[in-house]
């Protein structure tokens, strides 16, 4: 058994190096073809092409030279775009001349006679951005200037560089789709191999370092648990910690660097969606392929449970079905992107008009999924946590929850049970819920009225500062990154606004609990150890108290290990929920 | 004052605290904080560290001003109301509240001292088998109880290979019917440890280090080991109070108020013997549930509030390896005249469920389950009501306490006991 096992680490162990390997490995190569399968506007892509022509002879070794090549040629064609079409110091005092005090775009008109292509941009430039000035007058010239100033400078930063020019979300995306289309090496050449000898390797060893575990007779098996450098933050925990971390933080900001990554499942992508791979996809594919496998090792871990197996095996047909299969498929069949189990606000994008919009314009099943998404988040959560308490979605269906509850499975135990952590706890979790609130209020209202300054803040940087933090930073970076350091949930337990939500309900309307058995709790702790949550279970249990947490996502492991039945996941009449602690067996004894 | 930090002394200094401001005070030699004995297996396991095993916060004591001594009580004095510590200190007392608990037996065997033999019960124990198993080839443990196969199982995930030696027919079969003994012993060899029954301790041999080298069996078989369990039970560890004028046999003697012969001291948990009896209950009851409704009692009574120590129906529960044991009520090894019982067994060989009856009265007297967790608060209250047996069986399926999904049995054991009783009608009601 122990020799399976080893065979198995050292063909995941080559695995993963492979895949490490894969990161570094390609030379790149700008050509005329990938630009012009990138830059889709036909006028940016000549300028590019010329602007490029020197780059285009020379060989990259490393897609760090490569990609900062290409950032100095973005940013140097945009200085060029500044200065062809920039609005002049002369221009404006020539303005400024010609108006007094006053502003009128028929002076505009009279100042740019060329009609050529410059003189034409800068006409309607001052058209788009100044035509608010119109008319108005200013008690000096030199207050004109000032207000004219400020137009040229927005026109500058905004105006050419988002139409002559690159603006920064477009240089980001085409240094990736650049990068991509110009690697070549082994991977690009035979990407299905190479798919083989790093994720297939990894999926082959780990099932054969999980399959012997069946030896072990049913039953809780957690022999060994904190002497493991990997599941007590020894060397190994912290290595895989860190490897997460950086693995997020080059997903989420420098995608520009994995494409050779993403490539591996390139003819995966094809055959689904019909597309070429984006990071999302290989993400998606990496994440379902951790539950399919690690949720194999937590159906054999909790074999003896058949709660732990029927809740295991929802989370993975929910992760494969409903949050993998069915987006790709849907964007195959031409229509809108949605994963019908994702509920805001843990979808924190659902309200942006992007998605509206594109949801709008799907047609019926457009508008389905927008009634679908809208009734999960006003009927389903309260309707579904009142019945089953909230671990309906945390623990059976959440995608997050799915790879807490597989992949997260090892280091549950490493959770802080302070009442400290606690205290931390409800501060945070609450105040993502109202961040996420008070920033989908913001985007809606931009939505209706088109201004986006709301309240006190603008809604368009109000919701990248959530990406960025929130959705990426927190449930990304520190979600999984942290599990081998802090614990599975830690995205779950401190920052997720939708468990916020459900918590809420389960804390103050549900028929959810979980009950104590008697007087049979002997204060062992193995119920908190193993709370992922950081619910110290045993406070709860020896004093013969229901245990009501809104943290509680009712993964059913407390009862689990628990070695003297003492408790149980229950739903039932919501009176006595509150119940006073009470050891049963003791005659005499008033609380 | 509180001589014990176990769950006796701790439960009895929290009620206390919750009733009044009185000063208190808990000396123990073990650790500072208090921690779950029972958990100590899980520590050696791997399953938790020492740290989890604390039921409070280290900060706790101070916010309720408990104060914790770590100290040793060399002798009590009753006359000057003090305690000779092993520091050389001496504190005064008002109350003295003795929870010092049990020590492991040892029945004279030679070699009993040697270096690599040992018992399970304190702190310190665990941290000298951690030591003495580092490396060992085998190891032997001597004793069928609760605390043998904790011991074989802590061993057993070290993959150090164990042979049990146990006296009786099946393991524990002392307490458990045969049926359950003979499911657990099948347990046991499952897991790999050889379990020689009916066998015991002759002796054992040392190496020239003072190191043991094998045991001799009854049977006259050398087993070569390293390491030698002793778990054949314990005693009230009383050996301070030799002289103090507090009344002792095997444990402190105590009466319904857990009170001494003397005022102003009492004692309870493990270490306690009572003068009276109590129905189904022995008078030295070394279980930590004991230990806990004690000193709810005891508590009252320190406040001011003079409270018998009555105990409910008798409960306890267990782990054997995988399978967990619950039982209720009293369902003893033999059956007594009056008794009627039924066992049933599922396929499996893991599950069971064994009831107790009134041959005359159908009165339900008392259940063990393996393998079925059941709700204790439905036996406690079907037991006080003196229930019939029938009663029990129709109301199986509200008491189990299995998480969902879980496959379940009720309408096998119904069946089964039909055709076993069928002059026995289901109609439930009292007796």
């Amino acid at each position: 058994m122990r020799a399976i096992k080893l065979f198995g680490l050292l063909v995941f162990i080559i695995g993963f190096t492979l895949f490490n390997v894969v990161f570094f490995l390609a030379s790149y190569r700008l050509t005329p073809e990938a630009i012009n399968a990138k830059i889709s506007d036909t006028s940016k892509r000549e300028l590019f092409l010329s602007a490029s022509s020197d780059i285009q002879q020379q060989e990259f070794t490393s897609s760090f030279s490569f990609v900062s090549e290409l950032k100095k040629l973005f940013e140097q064609i945009n200085q060029e775009q500044l200065s062809n079409y920039g609005i002049t110091q002369e221009e404006i005092l020539d303005l400024v001349a010609r108006g007094g005090k006053q502003f009128s775009l028929a002076s505009v008109d009279s100042l740019y006679l060329g009609g050529d292509e410059v003189s034409e941009f800068k006409k309607k430039a001052w058209k788009d951005y100044g035509s608010w000035l119109e008319g108005r007058a200013f008690q000096s010239s030199q207050e004109l200037q000032v207000q004219l100033q400020g137009v040229v400078t927005n026109i500058n930063q905004y105006g050419i560089i988002n139409k002559v020019g690159f603006d920064r979300y477009q240089v980001k995306d085409l240094i990736y789709s650049l990068t991509k289309a110009s690697a070549r090496g082994p991977v690009s050449s035979n990407p299905i191999l190479f798919l083989f000898l790093t994720l297939g390797l990894c999926i082959a060893g780990a099932v054969v370092y999980i399959l012997p575990k069946l030896s072990l007779s049913p039953g809780i098996k957690n022999d060994g648990v904190f002497f493991s450098v990997m599941k007590n933050t020894g060397w190994l925990g912290i290595f895989t910690g860190t490897w997460l971390i950086v693995f997020y933080i080059v997903l989420y900001f420098y995608p520009e660097y994995m494409t050779n990554w993403v490539a591996l499942v390139d003819p995966v992508s094809r055959i689904l969606n019909g597309n070429e791979a984006g990071r999302f996809f290989l993400y998606g594919f990496i994440y379902t392929l951790c539950i399919i496998v690690m949720g194999v090792r937590m159906i054999i871990h909790y074999r003896h449970s058949k709660y732990q197996v029927l809740r295991t095996c929802s989370v993975m047909f929910f992760q494969t079905a409903f949050a993998f299969l069915i987006p790709e498929i849907l964007i195959r069949l031409n229509k809108p992107y949605f994963d019908f189990k994702n509920i805001w606000p843990l979808d924190y994008s659902f309200f942006f008009d992007s998605r509206w919009n594109e949801l709008i314009s799907g047609g019926t099943l457009g508008i389905f999924m927008l009634g679908w998404g809208i009734a999960l988040i006003l009927i389903g959560v309260p309707v579904l946590v009142y019945f089953f308490g909230k671990r309906w979605y945390c623990s059976w269906v959440c995608g997050c929850g799915g790879l807490a509850e597989t992949l997260g499975d090892p280091y549950r135990q490493l959770s802080n049970k302070t009442i400290k952590a606690w205290k931390v706890e409800r501060w945070m979790i609450h105040s993502v819920l109202v961040f996420a609130v008070v920033m989908t209020a913001g985007v809606i209202y931009t939505y209706w009225t088109g201004a986006s300054w709301f309240l006190f803040f603008d809604s368009y940087k109000l919701r990248e500062v959530y990406g960025a933090f929130i959705g990426a930073g927190f449930a990304g970076v520190v979600g999984t990154g942290f599990y081998p350091l802090m614990g599975n949930r830690v995205w779950c337990r401190f920052g997720c606004p939708l468990a916020a939500y459900l918590g809420l309900v389960q804390r103050f309307k549900s028929r959810f609990r979980i009950t104590t058995n008697g007087g049979q709790c002997i204060s062992c702790g193995n119920c908190s150890t193993y709370c992922e949550m950081g619910i110290d279970v045993r406070w709860y249990a020896q004093r013969g108290q229901n245990i009501v947490r809104s943290s509680c996502v009712g993964c059913g492991v407390c009862s689990s290990v628990c070695p003297r039945g003492v408790l149980n996941l229950e739903v039932k009449d919501e009176a006595g929920r509150f119940g006073k602690p009470i050891l049963i067996g003791n005659n005499h004894i008033k609380i | 004052m509180i001589i014990g930090n176990g769950i006796s002394g701790t439960t009895v200094a929290r009620h206390i605290r919750k009733r009044s401001t009185y000063k208190i005070t808990i000396i123990s030699s073990e650790t500072d904080y208090f921690f779950s004995r029972t958990a100590l297996m899980y520590i050696y396991m791997g399953h938790m560290k020492y740290e989890h095993t604390k039921p409070y916060e280290d900060g706790f004591w101070k916010k309720n001003k408990i104060d914790l001594v770590r100290d040793h009580v060399e002798r009590v004095s009753t006359q000057s109301k003090s305690l000779i510590l092993q520091s050389g200190k001496t504190v005064i007392y008002d109350i003295l509240i003795i929870a010092s608990g049990s020590t492991s037996n040892k029945f004279g065997w030679p070699g009993q001292e040697l270096q690599g033999v040992q018992g399970l019960y304190s702190y310190q124990d665990l941290e000298k088998m951690e030591q003495g198993t580092k490396g060992i080839s085998r190891a032997v443990v001597v004793g069928g109880g609760l605390i043998g196969i904790e011991m074989a199982e802590m061993l057993v995930s070290r993959k150090i290979p164990v042979s049990m030696l146990v006296r009786e027919r099946e393991f524990w079969s002392n307490v458990l019917p045969l049926q359950e003994a003979n499911l657990i012993s099948r347990h046991i060899r499952s897991h790999h440890v050889d379990l020689k029954l009916e066998t015991e301790l002759k002796e054992i041999q040392p190496e020239e280090s003072g190191q043991v080298k094998a045991v001799v069996t009854s049977s006259g078989e050398v087993i070569t080991c390293q390491f030698v369990g002793l778990t054949v039970g314990v005693s009230p560890n009383i050996d301070f109070l030799k002289n103090s004028g507090i009344a002792t046999k095997r444990g402190v003697l105590v009466n319904e108020f857990l009170e001494t012969n003397l005022p102003d001291v009492y004692a309870l948990g493990d270490c306690v013997e009572r003068t009276y009896t109590l129905p189904g209950r022995r008078n030295i009851e070394q279980v930590w549930y004991t230990g806990r409704m004690m000193g709810e009692v005891l508590a009252q009574t320190i406040c001011g509030d003079r409270t018998k120590y009555e105990p409910g129906p008798w409960f306890n529960s267990a782990k054997f390896f995988d399978i967990e044991y619950q039982t209720y009520g009293n369902v003893r090894n033999e059956l007594a005249d009056n008794e009627s019982d039924f066992y049933w067994e599922h396929q499996s060989g893991i599950k069971s469920i064994h009831l107790v009856w009134d041959k005359i009265s159908n009165q339900f007297l008392g259940i063990n389950s393996f393998g079925i967790r059941l709700r204790h608060e439905c036996f406690d209250r079907w037991l006080r009501e003196k229930r019939s047996i029938l009663f029990i069986l129709d109301h199986l399926a509200e008491a189990n306490f299995d998480p969902e999904f879980f496959p379940r049995h009720e309408s096998e054991i119904m069946k089964s006991f039909g055709l076993k009783f069928p002059q026995l009608e289901f109609n439930s009601g009292l007796v």
